[in-house]
């Protein structure tokens, strides 16, 4: 594990949702609008992160269609996890996030396509953990109304915790192909997760073998208290919110706080913040992209956190200083329109923070846990395991 | 659509070969059920071959036997729609289908995953839709969610209706984006679907387009009378268990014969069952490969496991190559195997009549097992092989076969080299790809979105769909 070169290096992911972050980006020259669900345009994007040696792709997704705001919205999504599965042959080094939600997908499901992911994409899976408080998805399903937040993420805690148990589930050694005794598998290396629960109870093992990163890395985006306890517990990778450094900075260093608190080394855990961009020449230039998005929709742009409208040298000065100052170990790029702005983060942004000595030139090996600079886990059923011999 | 599609006769899937005793994972050649490599040399393959379709299975627990895991055969695999989506980057042409479970799944999750799977795959997608009645099963899920035995297949009937709502309430060409206008998408082309049923209540907007296929392609492998009406009345691909010839003749007739009932046409339904190939220079080669394939299957402890799921008792005592139980079954305790395993009905006769055909015939515990267990399937030179499977075809004992090899991932090479290229000489084979769907490669008519359907030919859904 590159674990020194990995410390030096920013950790950069890129948000793949829609168009882009923008909700008029599809209408903008370029975005094929009309290929938004063809794969090889996602395949595509995923192949320039990953000329950015970019630790990792992310896909958000919902049971819901976007609520619309007119006609000009972008509405429709895929199933973030099959898309993920589906970039994932055709890719190397950079890992592949889908979101999966807990509230009304079984916990079960979520440790299985995951795994999945991971084994499919030889160690580049990671989880980001969805809940659902809307009354749109609950109509979906028609099984009650919505939960609360705190109730929404209290059983994504849980789910959260019966997945990585069933990813523990099969001990990397479980199976044997003994023709001696003809056995396939060592039982004695699968496991009853045997979960009991306030939300549900799940008796396991996984049908799934342990997955090549042990545990993929589980994302959780915080934005709120409720978020922040789920996300000191059970996460490897916090998005965070903040439009200025000082935010940045507190919300870092309470969550690094909140990790040790649950019983974890702070630098298990990487915070990185969402940072919206309309790039482009000069500064001039950027802020007429972002006049003619904001004409299109009809409505400013509201991103809640750091929002860069200027040129690339300003956005790799904007991501050192943030770094510098303890604000953020990363950052999630989301591009206005990513046919646009993720060529220009990976063309130019990306080869500044190099110059800089701060981004990593080439993958520091094959799994996301390389990229994010941490340790494959060891399994917690062999721990006791050895414990009691 | 269909165009061109009654001029190829057969239709050839293959299985990937899977989590009981016919994989053989003892044999140097045999390779990881996990590893995506795996599943992409068969898929791969398979498509060189220009076949049909790749089928995957699912198990949604680990099998026991004796309150253990089950160890003797394969154990584990990866999440069926994951790896089909996977696969639909690595393929162009191939179907891709699985085995999902709809009992610990909510319809409009379903929805949305085999929408995606068949935008993702450009119009390949199939789903075998089972259900289960398993509390064993059930200990996985938070709902627990096994069912009475009566209420599968209501429950599956109002599903499939919702799905089909929800897939058809896109139009096809909803998605407009036109930059002009600012139209994302065409109004009126997405309708909201309200389903108020006994198994389920789901409303709103559907969130993802209507794939290439329409629906994607449904099979269906249930085989009691229910099953079959079932078959009849919603899928468009039996997986059938029937393949040798008569039986699959009768099967084929009783479940073509329901298909007038509900308003469909024989070739609205496929009849596929799975089979296995086992070829040789002669005849006789070929035999004798089957039989070492055979003890290949069943070494010993796996036909002492076997009987202990008849005898509902531990035999660990027995030697397989000796002669079968003189103790009688214990009748109490049939939950010996659990998770997907049929149970016999009466052990005490099973009992009998295997150890008088044993005594008979000199056979050991172990001979017995491979007799019992035999599914037949083609065994011969490549030319008597494309023989049987165009006699199947042309007798109406089956649409064609799912081909199920005993080797990962290769089991199926020689099939591809050397069987394929005789039916293609033949003409009952196709040599190239017609279409670009799974619907195309089967001659399956592409079912039109609700909006754009003449009102005269709309379909009633089940449940009350507004």
């Amino acid at each position: 594990m590159a674990r020194t070169s990995s410390a030096r290096s920013l950790h950069l992911g890129v948000d793949l949702t829609d168009a882009g972050a923008h909700p008029a980006a599809w209408r903008t020259h370029g975005s094929l609008g009309a290929r938004l669900f063809d794969p090889e345009r996602l395949q595509a994007l995923v192949a320039t992160a990953q000329r950015g040696t970019l630790d990792l792709v992310v896909l958000d997704d919902s049971f819901s269609l976007q609520p619309s705001r007119g006609g000009s919205t972008l509405r429709g999504r895929l199933d973030a996890a099959l898309v993920a599965a589906r970039l994932a042959p055709r890719s190397s080094g950079i890992g592949i996030v889908p979101t999966v939600s807990t509230t009304w997908t079984e916990p079960f499901h979520v440790s299985k396509a995951i795994a999945t992911i991971d084994h499919v994409s030889g160690g580049r899976a990671g989880w980001q953990v969805g809940w659902s408080v809307a009354d749109e998805d609950a109509r979906h399903v028609g099984r009650g109304p919505a939960p609360t937040e705190e109730a929404a993420v209290a059983e994504a805690d849980e789910a959260a915790q019966v997945v990585g148990a069933l990813w523990d589930s099969w001990e990397d050694d479980a199976e044997i192909r003994d023709e001696a005794t003809h056995r396939f598998v060592d039982r004695d290396k699968l496991h009853y997760v045997e979960h009991d629960g306030v939300h549900f109870a799940v008796k396991g093992p996984s049908i799934t073998p342990r997955p090549p990163q042990g545990q993929p890395p589980v994302v959780v985006r915080v934005g709120s208290e409720a978020s922040l306890g789920l996300a000191a517990r059970r996460a490897d990778v916090v998005r965070i919110s903040a439009t200025d450094v000082e935010q940045a900075r507190d919300l870092r260093l309470r969550l690094r706080a909140a990790v040790v608190a649950a019983g974890r080394a702070a630098d298990d855990v990487r915070v990185l913040v969402d940072a919206f961009v309309v790039t482009a020449a000069d500064r001039a230039g950027a802020e007429a992209r972002l006049d003619l998005l904001t004409e299109l929709d009809g409505a400013t742009w509201d991103t809640g956190s750091l929002t860069h409208v200027g040129t690339a040298a300003d956005l790799a000065g904007t991501f050192l200083s943030w770094s510098r100052e303890g604000a953020a170990d990363g950052f999630v790029v989301r591009p206005a329109s990513l046919h646009t702005d993720l060529d220009v983060l990976v063309d130019e942004v990306v080869p500044a923070l190099r110059e800089a000595g701060a981004f990593r030139t080439a993958y520091a090996g094959p799994t996301l846990r390389h990229q994010l600079g941490l340790a494959r886990p060891a399994n917690r059923f062999e721990t006791v395991a050895e414990v009691a011999r | 659509m269909s165009a061109g599609g009654h001029r190829t006769r057969i239709h050839l899937g293959v299985h990937f070969p899977g989590v009981n005793n016919t994989t053989v994972w003892s044999d140097p050649r045999s390779g990881s059920q996990v590893d995506f490599t795996s599943f992409e040399h068969l898929a791969r393959r398979a498509e060189a071959a220009k076949l049909d379709f790749f089928f995957l299975a699912e198990g949604l627990r680990l099998r026991e036997h004796k309150g253990r895991i089950h160890d003797l055969d394969v154990v584990g695999r990866p999440d069926t729609l994951p790896v089909l989506a996977a696969l639909a980057a690595v393929t162009e042409r191939i179907g891709l289908a699985g085995t999902i479970n709809t009992t610990f799944n909510e319809p409009w999750e379903l929805a949305r995953q085999f929408a995606t799977l068949d935008v993702v795959s450009g119009g390949r997608a199939a789903w075998n839709l089972v259900t289960s009645p398993d509390a064993f099963t059930g200990e996985n899920f938070r709902r627990g969610g096994f069912l009475p035995y009566a209420q599968r297949y209501e429950r599956a009937a109002e599903l499939v209706a919702v799905a089909r709502a929800l897939w058809d309430s896109w139009d096809d060409d909803a998605v407009l984006a036109d930059v002009a206008t600012g139209d994302f998408l065409r109004p009126g082309a997405v309708r909201e679907v309200r389903y108020d049923g006994t198994h389920f209540q789901v409303s709103g907007e559907f969130s993802t387009p209507r794939g290439p296929q329409g629906h994607p392609v449904l099979f269906q492998a249930g085989d009691s009378a229910e099953g079959r009406d079932f078959a009849a009345r919603t899928a468009d691909v039996v997986f059938s268990a029937h393949g040798a010839f008569e039986a699959g003749q009768a099967f084929y007739r009783d479940v073509k014969g329901r298909l007038a009932g509900y308003g469909r046409s024989w070739d609205d339904l496929l009849i596929l069952p799975a089979t296995t190939v086992v070829l040789g220079a002669t005849a006789q080669e070929a035999a004798e490969r089957a039989r070492e394939i055979r003890l290949q299957q069943v070494p010993g402890p796996t036909a002492i496991t076997f009987l202990e799921q008849v005898w509902g008792r531990d035999l660990t005592d027995h030697d397989p190559e000796g002669p079968l139980p003189r103790i009688e079954p214990d009748v109490e305790n049939l939950g010996i195997t659990q998770g997907r395993v049929r149970h016999v009905k009466d052990p005490r006769a099973v009992a009998a009549a295997w150890r008088e055909q044993a005594d008979a015939n000199g056979w050991s515990i172990r001979r017995l097992v491979i007799e019992v267990t035999s599914r037949g399937g083609f065994v011969g030179t490549a030319e008597q092989v494309a023989d049987g499977i165009e006699w199947h075809v042309r007798e109406h004992a089956s649409d064609g076969f799912i081909l199920v090899p005993h080797l990962t991932p290769g089991g199926l090479d020689e099939v591809f080299d050397q069987v394929v290229p005789l039916l293609q000489e033949r003409g009952a084979f196709r040599t190239e790809y017609e279409g670009s769907t799974l619907r195309d490669h089967l001659g399956l008519s592409r079912p039109v979105a609700r909006a754009a359907r003449p009102r005269a030919t709309a379909r009633p859904l089940e449940g009350s769909v507004r």
